[in-house]
């Protein structure tokens, strides 16, 4: 069960996501913002309802979608923010932008916009806390492409066979860019690839933050008694097209409204605290406020940041001891 | 010093280091009770156990996948490729993902890997087991490459690859295996990364090559000796980073150059070199410099064409002569 505390966190987190998210949208519209920039909106109880569960030494491999991983694996809003700009104060120093933000401080190894290239990554960094002894786990995060992508069936295969303590978090988005998952994929449940490999799959609705938060608890308590991997799959809908400038051609007006209107997972959350008296309104509304306020103050910090100075373009290829 | 084969060498210095550093360990296919094709890691499961010496799945981007996960949590993985030539199936995780991980998150990740294999020609390996392709690791950057052409030189360069807190691509080359020298048997023996070895010094040519063809540029060294023409021998030993000043210094000396190696001659990384040290020398050269390597075709598996693709001896000692009576 979801306690006070981690209700309030995990509100918080999915609005800050979302203001993030919808004000990266303006900044690309009004073009203070650049590059391939893909957004999380209407998926935020994926990341928050795991995020919630981890601390700074367990770690997370993110994908091109990332800014919610990101965020909520610790990133503060106003130096993601200004990565995204390509700021000096940026989190990767303006190297990044969106697509490859991390806070390695916080245990993400990285966002990443190669389709699948994290599941690997994340397989790794499950097996150095299995040889270090560490009580932590590792999480992939990435979408139903990805799962048809070779690295899915190598990783999975490869800590299924060494039990490690690596949970898969398939983000069904319900697309692949463009592409439809019946078109792509040879199953409706991604999670039933779980049998492949001998290791538990389970789908849950992606907009329930009970149900992410409940079956990532029960992956999680597996890979820390070194029974090795899951896989949980969190059907979910991407409220804005796969990128900035997506014509959405594959899908119509109402369905992307249905989701808005009747899936949003923030709205059913607040309603869930309240009426399990989890948080009162004013509470609720407090922290929404917040977080907007928050994210004022966000963009002030990214507009008035510096721009990176070329002279050190070339810094940082390699460590230099 | 001990005498020893450069499997052997390899062998010594994974040993030494797994013992003074229990971060370091290795992971790779068929690493474990065969101890590698070529057995650079035999027994070594006995004595670190098969948690540090790790047999995978066939599973090549996975493999460099989890070292990159490791060394970014950490670990100091030792993967090792059966083949070089498995590392395009690899491609993504190398070079989209290990040699920018640290750039691209600002320099706050630290990625202590070695990602080893063995490459070239001569054990009828055909097409898909047997090119070199050290080139394409020097283009992309964010990786070091290493390419150790004798056992000590397998053991030095190793070891420094090994405490290095970057990414090192480890070019072994399969028909030096069995190649015998004395190696010291000081644990803390390292050679630099950046700093060419002179092979043999000379005064009228500069040959630079690597990993199988130094043999093969010292043996036409010997013959173009017959002919009152002294050839200088000059080993990189790594091509990131890349010793030009060593070179440079040769070919104010000689006035000509020839850059000779395995890897495929178009766009090998000889003509990088040429460019190179053409800029930096451009007054004291006699003679066009001229380039050597496999012709543009993939290697077959007879051994008479495999060794009409790559260069002979023959077209060396040629080369050699053709830069000094141009």
């Amino acid at each position: 069960m979801i306690d006070k505390k981690t209700g309030l966190w995990i509100y918080n987190k999915m609005n800050e996501i979302r203001d993030f998210e919808e004000t990266a949208w303006t900044l690309f519209t009004e073009n203070k913002l650049r590059g391939s920039v893909h957004l999380y909106t209407g998926e935020e109880a994926v990341a928050a309802s795991v995020c919630a569960q981890l601390s700074d030494e367990d770690l997370i491999a993110s994908t091109h979608r990332g800014h919610g991983h990101c965020i909520a694996k610790g990133a503060e809003l106003d130096r993601a923010l200004a990565e995204l700009m390509g700021k000096a104060t940026g989190y990767c120093k303006g190297r990044s932008g969106s697509m490859h933000i991390a806070d390695f401080t916080k245990g993400n190894l990285g966002a990443n916009a190669i389709v699948g290239g994290g599941i690997p990554i994340a397989t790794g960094g499950a097996l150095a806390l299995k040889m270090q002894n560490k009580p932590n786990v590792a999480v992939a995060f990435f979408g139903d492409g990805a799962s048809n992508q070779g690295t899915f069936h190598e990783s999975i295969n490869m800590a299924a066979v060494w039990k490690l303590p690596c949970i898969y978090v398939v983000e069904n988005n319900q697309f692949g860019m463009t592409v439809p998952v019946w078109q792509s994929t040879s199953v409706e449940d991604i999670s039933v690839r779980g049998a492949a490999y001998g290791i538990p799959g389970e789908t849950v609705d992606g907009n329930d933050v009970v149900a992410v938060y409940e079956a990532f608890a029960r992956a999680k308590e597996r890979a820390l008694k070194g029974e090795g991997p899951s896989i949980i799959e969190c059907k979910t809908y991407r409220w804005r097209g796969h990128w900035t400038g997506d014509p959405e051609v594959y899908r119509t007006r109402e369905e992307v409204e249905d989701w808005k209107q009747n899936k949003d997972p923030i709205k059913r959350f607040r309603e869930y605290l309240i009426k399990h008296k989890l948080a009162t309104k004013k509470e609720l509304d407090e922290i929404n406020e917040a977080a907007a306020e928050k994210m004022a103050k966000a963009v002030e910090f990214a507009m008035n940041s510096p721009e990176p100075d070329p002279a050190h373009v070339l810094d940082d290829v390699f460590y230099e001891g | 010093m001990a005498n020893m084969t450069y499997a052997q060498a390899v062998r010594k210095v994974i040993q030494e280091e797994m013992r003074r550093d229990d971060k370091v360990f290795v992971m790779g296919e068929d690493v474990e009770k065969l101890g590698g094709v070529f057995g650079t890691t035999r027994d070594l499961y006995k004595e670190f156990g098969t948690e540090r010496i790790r047999n995978t799945p066939i599973s090549e981007s996975a493999i460099v996948g989890a070292a990159v996960g490791a060394a970014s949590a950490g670990m100091r993985p030792i993967a090792e490729l059966m083949y070089w030539d498995f590392a395009f199936v690899a491609a993504d995780q190398i070079f989209n993902q290990m040699c920018k991980t640290r750039y691209v998150f600002g320099g706050n990740a630290k990625l202590p890997i070695v990602l080893r294999s063995q490459q070239g020609t001569g054990r009828g390996n055909a097409a898909t087991h047997s090119q070199s392709l050290e080139t394409i690791f020097m283009h992309i950057p964010g990786v070091k490459v290493a390419c150790p052409s004798t056992p000590a030189e397998a053991a030095g360069l190793l070891r420094t690859a090994i405490r290095d807190d970057n990414p090192v691509c480890f070019f072994e080359h399969k028909a030096l295996y069995i190649t015998k020298g004395e190696v010291p048997d000081d644990p803390e023996f390292m050679i630099p990364f950046g700093k060419a070895d002179i092979k043999r010094e000379g005064s009228d040519v500069t040959i630079v090559t690597n990993l199988l063809y130094v043999s093969r540029a010292l043996e036409a060294a010997e013959e173009l000796a017959k002919e009152g023409i002294s050839a200088e021998v000059i080993d990189p030993r790594t091509l990131v980073p890349f010793d030009y000043d060593t070179v440079t210094e040769s070919v104010k000396k000689t006035g000509r150059l020839v850059v000779v190696h395995e890897a495929h001659q178009n766009c090998g990384w000889g003509a990088q070199v040429i460019a190179e040290v053409s800029k930096r020398a451009f007054r004291y050269l006699d003679a066009a410099p001229i380039h050597l390597g496999a012709k543009p075709c993939p290697l077959p598996f007879n051994p008479g064409l495999e060794a009409a693709v790559i260069p002979s001896v023959k077209e060396i000692v040629d080369a050699c002569k053709a830069a000094m009576y141009h």
